[in-house]
């Protein structure tokens, strides 16, 4: 089960047979240059110092890890932990990232970034990045996902970006990024892309992964001091993967269960979900090698879920080998699951889970039910909720609240 | 010699630039896409270049994101791009390349899809997302078949990379014009010109220039500096006013024919 002596990608950025650098001709020399530059940064202790500074200072980690007690009672069986990353400015992990990759930005001289967004938390960490750090931001967010995340459209207007409407495709994430790598290819000689999930070409799956495994580092150390031990469980979402890769790479070596959960929509015979693992099979989009969900003449289908930032139809690479060696498992939980974990999580523990990790919590529960009391389950609780408010009174109808 | 060799060949003993045109396979239907590659040819286009869809092209701009999706709505994958070649090519003896992105070809099974389009008549393809990196393998196996995976290059392409490129190259150049997606520009970009210079310096390969070319002016511009220029968002913008309903099919046939002929004359052409 344990991944022992794991050191990918290798140095084309492939784990086992996923990932790579699947890009117009225009953007190979910029990723050379951003490769070269993100090596030389990881090993420059100054880099690292004013990382963790400003992650610490700015960010306000290290999140907590809560002993959920209300949520571990109503599931009846393993302790239940939360790795709050909720509590982090901005309301997700996704911070985490963007401050690494706007530093890296502004010390390659880079005065403009570019980003994706689909439930709008990268586009508001981004934002906020570059607010902070002086730099002009432009953020690419589909129509449909403009309309269900409102609020984080108007946060990022105010930390002073520039949201796009995109309204090719789906209109949702992965239309975003279509049109994020179009600007970016037009725009490549004074343009840092800001890329918010551990896809896309090499090196972005491994540096973003970087970027987050200071979840996990984090998680280790609290349950460490905390339990004395290693959790026996720790569960994450799976859209694009990048808080499930944060918390599960520094436990790639040990003999701990890792479960990574997709969306599965309105249920997988449906057709409706983003189960890319789950129904996929290998392809290539936006850039990497890696699963996709597309149909049998190669085109990409719409993925479907309820929360903005599950609904996209690919996958990390890193999270493609990672199924197939069996380290990690991958399963899905529906929008109804979901939205009900949202609910039990409120009720029991005080805290409005994201949509997204909301899913997280329903398998994390289901898991720990069968599980022994004497047993340690850590949910990664990547993101707050309040920007699903207003989605989930629209699907349960006010009254039922 | 293949149909490429041979067409460039010629153009060079003639003092001519070629005019390579794009056409999106299956738009605004099988049937007149057909037509369309027809006419081009008898218009004067010396190699047309057809797409096969895919839903997500990264380095096209709207003119011929929309003319995939038109393609896609009729249901067009690697399977009738592939009949629409062999159709195109029991009529037709000008090279034929075969324009899309990885994906579509990688699903269908690239040994059997190069096979296939071997077998229909098709003599490259051109695969913008595919880096010289990642293209090694699927480029011996093209030339396996006898097709040239068709390079291309961009202004932002540094000399180590350049070389690495035209090691391995086939078939033609395809010199990117801008930093940019497909789609028409007003004027020919001072950076083309800089490219073109420094891929000739580096190549006994005919040098084309793509993207942002739409007029006959821009074309001519490109003359001192190329063996050809490529020619994609301007045409397929004509049959999307028919698919709008703005213009009769005659018409399309009739505008499409005429700017051929325009481009054709622009750079040395009969």
């Amino acid at each position: 089960m344990r991944l022992t002596g794991y050191n990918l990608p290798d140095e084309r950025g492939y784990f086992g047979p996923y990932g790579g650098q699947f890009v117009p001709e225009t953007l190979m020399a910029a990723l050379e240059e951003l490769t070269a530059a993100y090596e030389e940064a990881k090993r420059d202790p100054e880099f690292l110092e004013e990382y963790h500074y400003y992650l610490r200072q700015y960010a306000g980690r290290p999140t907590p890890l809560y002993f959920a007690e209300g949520l571990t009672r109503y599931a009846g069986g393993a302790k239940i932990y939360l790795k709050r990353e909720d509590l982090a400015h901005t309301g997700a992990h996704k911070i985490n990232n963007t401050i690494g990759q706007v530093l890296l930005a502004r010390r390659m001289g880079k005065k403009k970034v570019v980003a994706e967004t689909g439930a709008g938390q990268h586009g508001v960490a981004t934002a906020t990045a570059a607010a902070k750090f002086g730099m002009e931001c432009i953020v690419f967010m589909g129509e449909e996902d403009i309309r269900r995340q409102e609020l984080n459209v108007y946060r990022m207007r105010l930390l002073g970006a520039r949201v796009e409407c995109v309204t090719s495709g789906s209109r949702t994430l992965k239309d975003a990024m279509n049109e994020a790598i179009r600007h970016w290819v037009t725009y490549v000689r004074d343009t840092y892309y800001v890329l918010g999930s551990v896809g896309g070409p090499h090196p972005y799956p491994t540096m973003v992964r970087d970027f987050q495994k200071v979840i996990g580092e984090e998680t280790k150390e609290q349950i460490l001091a905390q339990e004395g031990r290693l959790p026996d469980l720790i569960v994450a979402c799976v859209g694009g993967g990048s808080n499930a890769m944060g918390i599960f790479y520094p436990f790639l070596s040990e003999e701990v269960r890792l479960v990574g959960v997709e969306a599965a929509g309105l249920g997988l015979e449906s057709g409706r979900h983003a189960a890319t693992l789950g129904r996929g099979r290998p392809g290539i989009l936006h850039g990497a090698k890696s699963y996709v969900l597309q149909d049998e003449k190669g085109q990409i289908l719409e993925a479907h879920s309820i929360s903005a930032g599950l609904d996209y139809p690919g996958v990390g690479p890193e999270h493609a080998y990672l199924k197939e060696t069996g380290r990690v498992e991958y399963t899905a939980v529906t929008d109804r699951e979901a939205l009900e974990a949202f609910q039990i999580l409120a009720r029991t523990e005080g805290i409005l889970p994201a949509l997204e990790s909301a899913h997280a919590v329903a398998k994390g529960v289901e898991l720990a039910r069968q599980m022994r009391p004497d047993e340690i389950v850590v949910i990664n609780l990547s993101g707050r909720g309040d920007k699903d408010v207003h989605t989930v009174a629209r699907v349960l109808g006010v009254e039922e609240l | 010699m293949n149909r490429i060799e041979a067409m460039f060949a010629a153009k060079r003993e003639k003092g001519e630039r070629a005019l390579i045109t794009y056409t999106m396979g299956g738009d605004p239907d099988l049937s007149l896409s057909l037509k369309i590659i027809k006419t081009l040819a008898e218009a004067g286009a010396d190699l047309i270049e057809i797409g096969l869809p895919f839903s997500d092209p990264l380095a096209d701009g709207p003119v011929i994101q929309k003319a995939g999706q038109r393609a896609l709505s009729n249901g067009v994958g690697p399977e009738e791009i592939l009949e629409l070649v062999a159709a195109a090519r029991r009529e037709l003896d000008l090279p034929l390349v075969i324009m899309t992105y990885l994906n579509p070809v990688f699903s269908f099974g690239v040994e059997k899809f190069f096979q296939r389009a071997a077998a229909a008549g098709a003599d490259g393809l051109i695969i913008p997302d595919l880096p010289v990196e990642e293209g090694e393998e699927v480029a011996e196996k093209a030339a396996a078949f006898g097709l040239d995976l068709i390079p291309l290059v961009a202004p932002t392409t540094g000399p180590k990379r350049l070389e690495k490129i035209l090691r391995q190259a086939r078939g033609f150049v395809y010199c990117v014009s801008v930093t940019g997606v497909t789609g028409m520009r007003e004027r020919l970009p001072e950076e083309a010109v800089e490219l073109l210079q420094r891929v000739r310096a580096t190549t006994h390969l005919p040098v084309c220039l793509g993207f942002g070319i739409s007029r006959p002016e821009q074309a001519r511009e490109a003359v001192p500096y190329c063996d050809g220029v490529i020619v994609g968002s301007a045409l397929v913008k004509i049959v999307e006013d028919y698919a709008q309903g703005s213009i009769s099919r005659e018409n399309m046939l009739k505008l499409l024919a005429e700017r051929t002929t325009a481009l054709k004359k622009a750079l040395g052409g009969a």
